[in-house]
């Protein structure tokens, strides 16, 4: 197992290497000067001259890199143009928020499709499989910020049954909270939802086909029991793979999510630096974001050879 | 095959629907979508404006019309990026091999590190928010896709019998690769064309809805549902919900391609 991890570790050195030069690069593709195209109309030679000097513009772009990364890896991200806030705290600061956000997203798209997909998968073809295969389809074809929108017309503006926006500290109304974060949950976890359904009904009944199955039929095993333990334990394992994946759709997702619902978390810190050409913030946010979902990937790789003792650690 | 094949067609007829309706937008849609009419502004669906009007008077059905021939077409190119620069990528890694293998690969793995719209809107965000760069965006973010899914196959199709045999025979590596490997890898990439499309169709809404993509007053599905939810607490409810429903349509017609698709390619698949 650990030489398996220091082998991913290994795998993951060059990439993250590549990562960061692209996110570097990022400011650079910029047409034009950055400073310039940063100040805008306020621009004057001295001003984009200083700006220069701050952003290290006025260096060679391998020692700007090297400058960049010595920085980045003691984690400091540099400033906000805008707000002047180190970079670093402006996230920390967020992340609380988001990371709320995502495991609530999370938990609804692992809490309604593994019981519903295992559903589907024992009563193939009823209407109950019917409906979760209908499910799977518009959750995959449903951007998700139409399904917020769709929630804020329907739960907000119809019935008025949750606040359509903002947020409020958990710490300071535990009750506020969560009235205010159940609509964008439902909006981040859907289109999870309906994959990890589709995922845990097809491979429940590839299980359900197994020897093993019937062996434990035969003995006289309950059925329930025989569902429970020996059938939804051993197909739950590939789900496991994408939840990886899934750590990815919540943080692109949260860009979107936390604009329509005005969540005061990184996807609005993100889109408020995009319109402000904050790049520093910018850049901040997608190399954090590459960082967490390589992270996360590795996290349910190791997960994935742990759970399924057929798979070898080569 | 298609008359056995009722999903394919019904698919299919969906996304050719909404191709000719946004190709002969101008005689269809009946009003222009960019001319404003303020004294008809925020009229509810009904017979002269099928989807209602928006906040400057603007049809909204015509609006939609014309938002497919922005969105589709982008989607089209920005598949279309990413299947060239992909597939080559692909094919190149998988037929060379060893370190040339090794190096696009990590470039290919560099990539996908990113979550895939975090990507778009950072190299928008960069390059500057319009069409066209959103098309090199999402373009961007579909190749490791395609270089994946060509190398497998080519790694796959390269120590079959008849790929050794043409070789025996004397063929080039470019007649190997274009005669003998590439129609052997046709069949993947059909379904996963089908499939991105509806991905990419999302990822330009997206794009868009932030306001990265088509810029005012061009009719864009995305823009136009961004615009539409202001009007929401007013109760102007169908600004947002018509674009919102169009987009449905695309996407879910080429993830039901692609998936019809896939079971009758995948010789594995097929009853």
């Amino acid at each position: 197992m650990l030489s398996y991890l220091g082998r991913r570790l290994a795998l993951m050195v060059p990439v993250a290497f590549l990562v960061s030069v692209a996110v570097f690069l990022l400011v650079h593709l910029t047409p034009g000067d950055p400073a310039a195209i940063i100040l805008g109309e306020e621009g004057s030679p001295d001003t984009i001259a200083a700006l220069h000097r701050e952003l290290g513009l006025d260096q060679p772009l391998p020692t700007q890199y090297g400058i960049w990364l010595s920085r980045v890896v003691r984690g400091d991200l540099g400033r906000s143009l805008r707000t002047h806030q180190p970079v670093t705290e402006a996230i920390t600061e967020r992340l609380p928020a988001t990371m709320e956000l995502g495991l609530a997203a999370l938990v609804w798209s692992l809490a309604v499709a593994i019981p519903l997909g295992a559903l589907a998968a024992l009563r193939r073809g009823s209407v109950l499989d019917l409906l979760a295969s209908s499910f799977t389809v518009a959750g995959v074809s449903v951007p998700n910020f139409f399904i917020g929108i769709l929630l804020i017309l329907v739960m907000g503006l119809l019935l008025r049954l949750f606040p359509v926006g903002g947020f409020t500290p958990l710490a300071v109304d535990p009750l506020q909270n969560l009235r205010h974060l159940l609509l964008p949950a439902l909006t981040l976890g859907t289109a999870g939802a309906a994959i990890n359904m589709r995922f845990t009904r097809s491979s429940m009944i590839e299980v359900l086909s197994q020897d093993y199955i019937r062996t434990a039929r035969a003995k006289g095993a309950p059925w329930l029991r025989v569902v429970r333990s020996h059938a939804l334990k051993n197909a739950l394992i590939p789900v496991v793979t994408i939840v990886g994946i899934q750590v990815g759709s919540i943080i692109e997702g949260a860009l979107v999510t936390e604009t329509v619902f005005s969540w005061p978390g990184v996807g609005k810190l993100a889109v408020d630096g995009i319109f402000g050409r904050d790049y520093p913030v910018i850049q901040g946010i997608v190399l954090s974001a590459a960082l967490s979902y390589m992270l996360a990937n590795l996290l349910v790789d190791l997960a994935y050879a742990y759970l399924d003792p057929r798979i070898t650690y080569s | 095959m298609l008359r056995s094949r009722p999903r394919i067609v019904f698919a299919a007829g969906l996304l050719l629907l909404l191709a000719l309706t946004s190709l002969l937008a101008p005689l269809v849609a009946g009003h222009d979508p960019i001319t404003t009419d303020p004294d008809h502004a925020l009229l509810g669906p009904g017979p002269g404006h099928w989807f209602g009007t928006d906040e400057l008077g603007r049809d909204l059905f015509a609006r939609v019309l014309w938002g497919g021939r922005v969105s589709l077409p982008v989607a089209f190119v920005a598949v279309g990026v990413g299947l060239l620069v992909g597939g080559v990528t692909g094919l190149v890694a998988g037929y060379r091999g060893r370190a040339t293998d090794l190096l696009l690969m990590r470039v290919i793995d560099a990539i996908l590190a990113f979550p895939a719209l975090i990507l778009a809107v950072a190299i928008v965000s960069a390059l500057g928010p319009d069409l066209r760069n959103a098309m090199i965006a999402i373009g961007v973010v579909q190749v490791p896709v395609y270089a994946r899914l060509t190398r497998a196959q080519v790694l796959q199709i390269k120590g079959l019998d008849f790929v050794a045999a043409a070789r025996a025979l004397g063929a080039s590596p470019l007649r190997l690769v274009a005669r003998h490997m590439l129609p052997n890898l046709l069949n993947p990439l059909i379904v996963q064309v089908s499939l991105s499309a509806a991905f990419a169709i999302l990822a330009e809404a997206t794009l868009s809805f932030l306001g990265l993509g088509a810029q005012p007053p061009t009719p864009d599905w995305g823009s136009m549902i961004n615009d539409g939810s202001r009007f929401l607490s007013n109760g102007d409810w169908w600004l947002a919900i018509a674009p919102g429903l169009a987009i449905c349509l695309a996407v879910f017609g080429f993830n039901w391609l692609g998936d019809a698709l896939r079971d009758a390619l995948d010789p594995r698949l097929r009853g």
